[in-house]
């Protein structure tokens, strides 16, 4: 086993490294730092290399590139054969991935072939100096539970859930070329091969990015009535979000789900309209500064977890909140 | 075209946080006497993806599970919304297996069933919710797997498959076979039909044993098992429980309105 954590990097287009990828540089440069280890990142695309570069400023001691139009369309069987490949020359300790579409994909495969499982949307990822291992935590039960495992044996593959960790900034402004080590890429098979993608962004701030989320659940009841919530989101310069039950009941898109399976949010305002608190919702939330909670039903999960909270009608209570919020900001 | 869908039969997942407390020795949970036991939602998704595909063309869907002591009324509830068969790789030893065991066993009972075009598999299950069942039965079927899918059709000779993103979805075309696992934007799943759930009364499961599956892996010259899975974890409560301040008013909208206030006064707004 070598003295190696292997970074898997995603990059977003022009924009380089995405956010979360430089919050897994953080969360592995600072194991590293503890265990005496070094950094190799790997970068796979087209036209990357500056994304390689980016990952040496950010603290990578070497990285690893695959720079290739093969590798501009996603495809996960050549992704995992060469991320293979990689591991049996440099046999790394520890492998980490971002909890994103591409983590998903990637880890799971590479720790089975690698003769292990991975530890999926890590919440938490740390040294454990008295039991001499690595812990990491991540959730089960919906959420609603953490399981922590304190793993002393190698490999260990691991995805990293975005807001976790502290990113890390480029600090070294000219990073050795030398420590960059490029591969080549042979076509493999072809299939299964992606022949198209349809972005579907909600216009306005990002749910991710937003500082005030407005989120309905299923008593909001239809498109129209979530306009209202719209409305309120606009008002505060935030965004609004759902639980799963109007996504599928079709009210709102799915990209505006919250929790587990949907977007992580961590707004310093976060209003929770006519939603139960059901675990796998909680876990993507829970991390907002202030959260309101209004519900008709006084024993909702959700006021366990509120700072305020009104026992109610939404529908009298959203539009009197909306009208004096106008008012106190000046509309 | 000959579908296998694999399901897991789970203690209902959406029941409320504050009902599912840590044991006492700190690694399992006490849930509440009175919690039903149900198919994994992910994997009745599954299953409505395999309908869908049936609803259009000449298909065959086997559903597969795999546990210990299986709640008949539970897995029939697939052959009550539309399958045409049901196999169960039932054991003692598959009571609480970890995702290595049951991705192993399952990939033995895909191979002892003979052929496949596809195979779908909810994206992740209760309570573990970590994904790699799917992904790992597709690395000992050393077939193809494309995760997290809200649409699946035919396509030629091959499939035409929508990936769910973070922003969107991509278009992604395979031959067969192929693994997919499945997400809940396919769309709501099926109510079991009249019909259905008299017939499937009266229709009794396949039956594999660990035994029989590990001697036609063996005669097959399959992969031994004996994988290492993780420790068993620790479990732990998140910290997230708060102390409410609630507004009270005389009415709703004056609470709103009061709620407004609060927060300005705190500085939130």
């Amino acid at each position: 086993m070598s003295k190696t954590i292997l970074i898997y990097c995603e990059s977003k287009e022009e924009a380089g490294l995405t956010a979360l990828s430089r919050e897994l540089l953080g969360c592995g440069c600072r194991l590293a730092k503890s265990l005496n280890l070094r950094v190799t990142a790997v970068v796979f695309g087209h036209q990357v290399r500056k994304c390689a570069r980016e990952a040496l400023a950010c603290g990578a001691d070497t990285a690893i590139l695959a720079d290739d139009e093969l590798l501009s369309a996603w495809k996960p069987e050549l992704q995992v054969s060469l991320l293979e490949e990689i591991c049996g020359r440099a046999d790394p300790a520890v492998i980490l991935f971002g909890h994103s579409d591409r983590g998903r994909d990637l880890a799971p495969r590479l720790a089975f072939r690698r003769n292990t499982l991975a530890c999926m949307d890590c919440v938490n990822i740390r040294v454990d100096e008295k039991n001499s291992c690595l812990e990491y935590t991540r959730p089960v039960y919906g959420g609603g539970i953490y399981a922590v495992y304190c793993l002393s044996t190698f490999p260990q593959v691991a995805t990293l859930r975005k807001g976790a960790a502290e990113a890390a900034a480029a600090e070294i402004t000219a990073p050795e070329e030398a420590s960059i080590e490029e591969i080549a890429v042979t076509a493999g098979s072809e299939a299964p091969r992606t022949v198209h993608r349809e972005r579907e962004e909600e216009t306005g701030v990002r749910l991710e990015d937003a500082a005030a989320v407005v989120c309905g659940g299923r008593g909001i009841g239809s498109t129209e009535d979530f306009q209202k919530l719209r409305d309120v989101a606009g008002l505060l310069k935030g965004a609004v979000g759902a639980t799963r039950p109007p996504c599928d009941e079709g009210w709102v898109p799915d990209l505006l789900q919250i929790g587990l399976t949907g977007k992580i949010v961590s707004p310093n305002l976060y209003i929770a309209v006519a939603l139960s608190g059901a675990s796998q919702h909680i876990t993507g939330c829970s991390k907002a500064r202030t959260i309101v909670a209004i519900n008709k039903d006084p024993d909702a999960y959700i006021f366990k977890i509120a700072h305020y909270g009104i026992v109610g009608d939404w529908r009298k209570i959203i539009p009197a909140f909306r009208q004096r919020v106008g008012e106190l900001l000046g509309e | 075209m000959n579908i296998i869908v694999c399901v897991k039969q789970v203690f209902d997942p959406e029941i409320s946080p504050d009902r599912i407390r840590i044991d006492t020795t700190g690694s399992g949970v006490v849930l509440p006497a009175d919690i039903p036991e149900v198919i994994n939602p992910y994997d009745e998704h599954a299953l409505e993806a395999a309908l869908r595909i049936k609803d259009s063309m000449e298909a065959k869907i086997t559903v597969l599970s795999l546990g210990k002591n299986l709640t008949r009324k539970v897995v029939k509830k697939s052959l009550a919304m539309g399958a045409d068969e049901l196999v169960l790789a039932e054991d003692d030893a598959f009571g609480g297996v970890d995702t290595f065991t049951t991705a192993f066993y399952l990939a033995a009972a895909v191979r002892k069933l003979g052929g496949f075009d596809l195979i779908l598999c909810g994206r992740q299950a209760a309570p573990w919710d970590s994904g790699q069942v799917g992904p790992g039965m597709a690395e000992f079927l050393s077939i193809p797997c494309v995760a997290v899918c809200r649409k699946v059709e035919a396509a030629g000779a091959g499939l035409r498959i929508e990936k769910c993103l973070d922003d969107g979805y991509e278009v992604v075309e395979t031959a067969l076979p192929v693994l997919a696992t499945i997400s809940s934007e396919v769309g709501k799943a099926r109510y079991p039909t009249l019909r259905g759930i008299r017939m499937a009364t009266g229709r009794e499961p396949v039956i594999f044993t660990r035994a029989e599956l590990e001697t036609a892996e063996a005669a097959a010259g399959g992969r031994e098992e004996g994988l290492r899975p993780l420790p068993p974890p620790s479990l732990i409560h998140p910290q997230l429980e708060a102390e409410c301040e609630f507004i009270d008013s005389d009415s709703p909208e004056e609470a709103g309105a009061l709620l407004a206030d609060r927060l300005r006064a705190k500085k939130i707004l």
